[in-house]
């Protein structure tokens, strides 16, 4: 079936909708406006306005009012506009429902999901085009997952509200019109787990969300250049699957890390620094890691996109750890 | 107060009534709390039990009186000064003991000490450090009571300074709006931690500013618990019938610093002390005392039987086991024993 990633995210909500009267999906525009990107479009309509609730632009109180509502043994899906904005419910994400089941003796679960929207390219300057992901995967407590592809757009909801705790996802803002054919009855892996999006033998390149298309035309451009790259899609940003990117660099014995975060405590660091510890040995270059540059993301298309990783940064970066400087 | 009930009252025969039954339990339950905090004082003082230990000595007829106005089915959220609410909300003192010395039994298995009271089977929940971090969270397990037509409530502790954080106003203005079955208790005791309400509001009439979101807000003489009961029965009433969030403005006062850790510079000695003639205790017991419904005896033994069992607690809680270091990584998941990487 053709979709795209905005529609199979729709129809992941109106599934949950539908399969469970417990489950509410609640936002800043979620209701008449048809949630701020176009997911959640006619959903008001089908379901009425309690369970896909308007809020007004109050973060910290919906995002905790989310929080509540799970803990009474609701299911709600939380929609923030951007991550630039859920900072405005950090406080709510990281001192209550990541930390009320630990706090409690585990008495607590907040069985909540939180979704955002994340990342750049789309001109829309510093406050609404930065990756904070990697933040909210330093926290123990939640999950945090990042679907890249349309069956991940249709079927991580479902994991993550089977799911007994928190869990944030993050939508890049450049997948929303991603179309292409969805196979209806085809199984997601579970959501804890890496895939490997592309198979190949001389560099493991690995990353996640917004950047596995870029990686992949990295990967034809490498191809076209007789090299060979596997892609590793995350999936899963915390807990992170090292079983399969070590499986990978097993493989392939060289590591390029693409990740839209800034360089400097990234979540590309965190792998960098996984892949060193656990697979040195099968090691035959330093891993190498492509990030977004130290610098509140531009407006400007030019700097813009010199700011973020590149397909041709990123088939450079691996054409030098398989030590082919094109 | 008459000849006729002091005579009364002095012959040891204080009146049985129902009425008079309720109060007796509304001051057992104040001694109890006062009991507890000045034994948690001496227990820091000889560093048994460590952390920040906030103490509310003189809000006693808040925590008491409110919550002998709700239900057991109804939810309590309270904050980092929650030792009089969970006691008032029945935690086990022993439970609250346990969990000052962060041993095994205590009420958060030791995760959470002074600050992070919980108990699922009383629906409180917690215990809340983050000043104003708790108000969404009461909004939302009230939005569950509505959604899921349970006709129960929530009762939200805060305090003043909750007040001034935006959590409270994003979460009064949402309360109103869905009409949420929540009772908004703030609890005025006039410092946030050390700044006077007069130096960090510009309008410190805060039932007024309360009353502003369209919900049914007024103040009340924290210091006298029967005043609060009746206010919070008023406002719980208010609240089952459908008539949306209400907010009780209790003024009231903390004889003690803000934390254990506080010098307590910033108060004026004879504040204090203006204050401490209207300590909650003694405001119960003396118009009981007029009334006829106790007498020194009486009150001795009642104030013995708090003694008592805070002792019980306290050697409880020394006997009981330490939570092990093995199960450093429990609870941060629901379905491991250790939490993935």
């Amino acid at each position: 079936m053709k979709t795209t990633y905005r529609e199979a995210l729709r129809e992941a909500l109106r599934e949950a909708l539908t399969a469970d009267e417990r489950v509410f999906l609640m936002g800043e525009d979620v209701g008449r406006y048809g949630g701020a990107f176009g997911v959640s479009l006619g959903l008001v309509e089908e379901f009425g306005p309690e369970r896909v609730r308007d809020t007004p632009l109050s973060e910290s109180a919906f995002t905790g009012i989310g929080i509540g509502s799970a803990l009474a043994g609701l299911r709600p899906v939380v929609e923030i506009m951007t991550v630039n904005f859920s900072l405005l419910a950090l406080d709510q994400i990281l001192n209550n429902a990541a930390t009320l089941r630990h706090m409690s003796g585990g008495q607590f679960s907040v069985p909540l999901v939180i979704r955002m929207t994340t990342g750049a390219g789309r001109q829309l300057a510093a406050q609404h085009s930065h990756s904070l992901e990697g933040w909210y995967a330093h926290i123990p407590g939640i999950r945090v997952l990042a679907p890249a592809t349309l069956a991940d757009a249709r079927r991580m909801l479902g994991g993550a509200l089977a799911d007994p705790d928190p869990v944030v996802i993050f939508e890049h803002g450049s997948l929303y019109n991603l179309s292409g054919e969805l196979d209806e009855d085809g199984a997601a892996p579970g959501i804890g787990a890496a895939a490997v999006r592309r198979p190949g033998h001389d560099v493991t390149l690995v990353t996640y969300g917004g950047s596995l298309p870029k990686t992949l035309a990295a990967a034809d451009v490498l191809a076209a250049d007789g090299i060979s790259a596997e892609v590793v899609d995350l999936r899963s940003l915390r807990p992170l699957d090292d079983a399969t990117v070590m499986a990978s660099v097993a493989r392939t014995h060289r590591a390029v890390i693409v990740d839209e975060g800034w360089r400097t405590g990234s979540l590309a660091a965190e792998v960098s620094a996984r892949i060193t510890e656990q697979a040195f040995y099968d090691l035959d270059a330093s891993v190498r890691r492509v990030c977004s540059a130290e610098v509140p993301i531009p407006y400007a298309r030019a700097l813009e996109e010199a700011a973020l990783p590149q397909p041709a940064s990123i088939a450079a970066a691996a054409g030098e750890v398989v030590g082919r400087h094109g | 107060m008459t000849t006729t009930r002091r005579t009364k009252a002095q012959r040891g025969r204080p009146s049985q009534s129902a009425a008079a039954k309720h109060r007796r339990d509304l001051l057992a339950g104040m001694l109890l709390i006062r009991r507890f905090e000045e034994r948690c004082v001496e227990l820091y003082s000889a560093s048994t039990i460590r952390g920040f230990v906030h103490l509310c000595i003189g809000e006693e007829a808040v925590a008491t009186g409110v919550t002998t106005a709700l239900e057991p089915a109804d939810a309590v959220v309270s904050t980092y000064r929650e030792h009089g609410h969970a006691l008032a909300r029945g935690v086990p003192v022993e439970a609250v003991m346990a969990e000052m010395y962060g041993k095994a039994t205590g009420c958060s298995g030791g995760r959470g000490g002074s600050m992070h009271l919980f108990d699922a089977g009383r629906r409180f929940y917690g215990g809340n450090a983050i000043v104003a971090g708790g108000i969404p969270l009461a909004a939302g397990l009230a939005l569950a009571e509505k959604m899921r037509g349970t006709g129960g409530l929530v009762c939200c502790f805060f305090g003043d300074g909750a007040f001034a954080e935006g959590e409270f106003h994003e979460s009064a203005n949402l309360a109103a709006l869905w009409s949420l079955p929540l009772l908004l208790a703030c609890e005025n005791n006039l410092y946030a931690m050390g700044t006077p309400l007069a130096v960090e509001h510009a309008q410190t009439d805060l039932a007024m500013r309360a009353a502003s979101y369209g919900m049914p807000a007024w103040a009340v003489d924290g210091m006298d618990v029967t005043a609060v009961e009746a206010a919070a029965r008023r406002a719980v009433d208010g609240i089952r019938a459908g008539h949306g969030p209400h907010f009780l403005e209790l003024r009231t006062y903390r004889f003690r610093a803000h934390s254990m850790y506080d010098p307590d510079r910033y108060r004026d000695k004879t504040e204090i002390e203006r204050w401490r003639t209207r300590d909650p205790i003694s405001v119960l017991a003396e118009r009981m005392k007029a009334d006829g419904e106790l007498n020194d005896t009486v009150q001795d033994e009642l104030d013995q039987r708090a003694r008592r069992e805070v002792d019980r607690a306290q050697q409880a809680a020394e006997a009981a086991p330490a939570e092990s270091a093995a199960t450093l990584l429990r609870h941060v998941h629901t379905d491991s024993e250790e939490a993935p990487a």
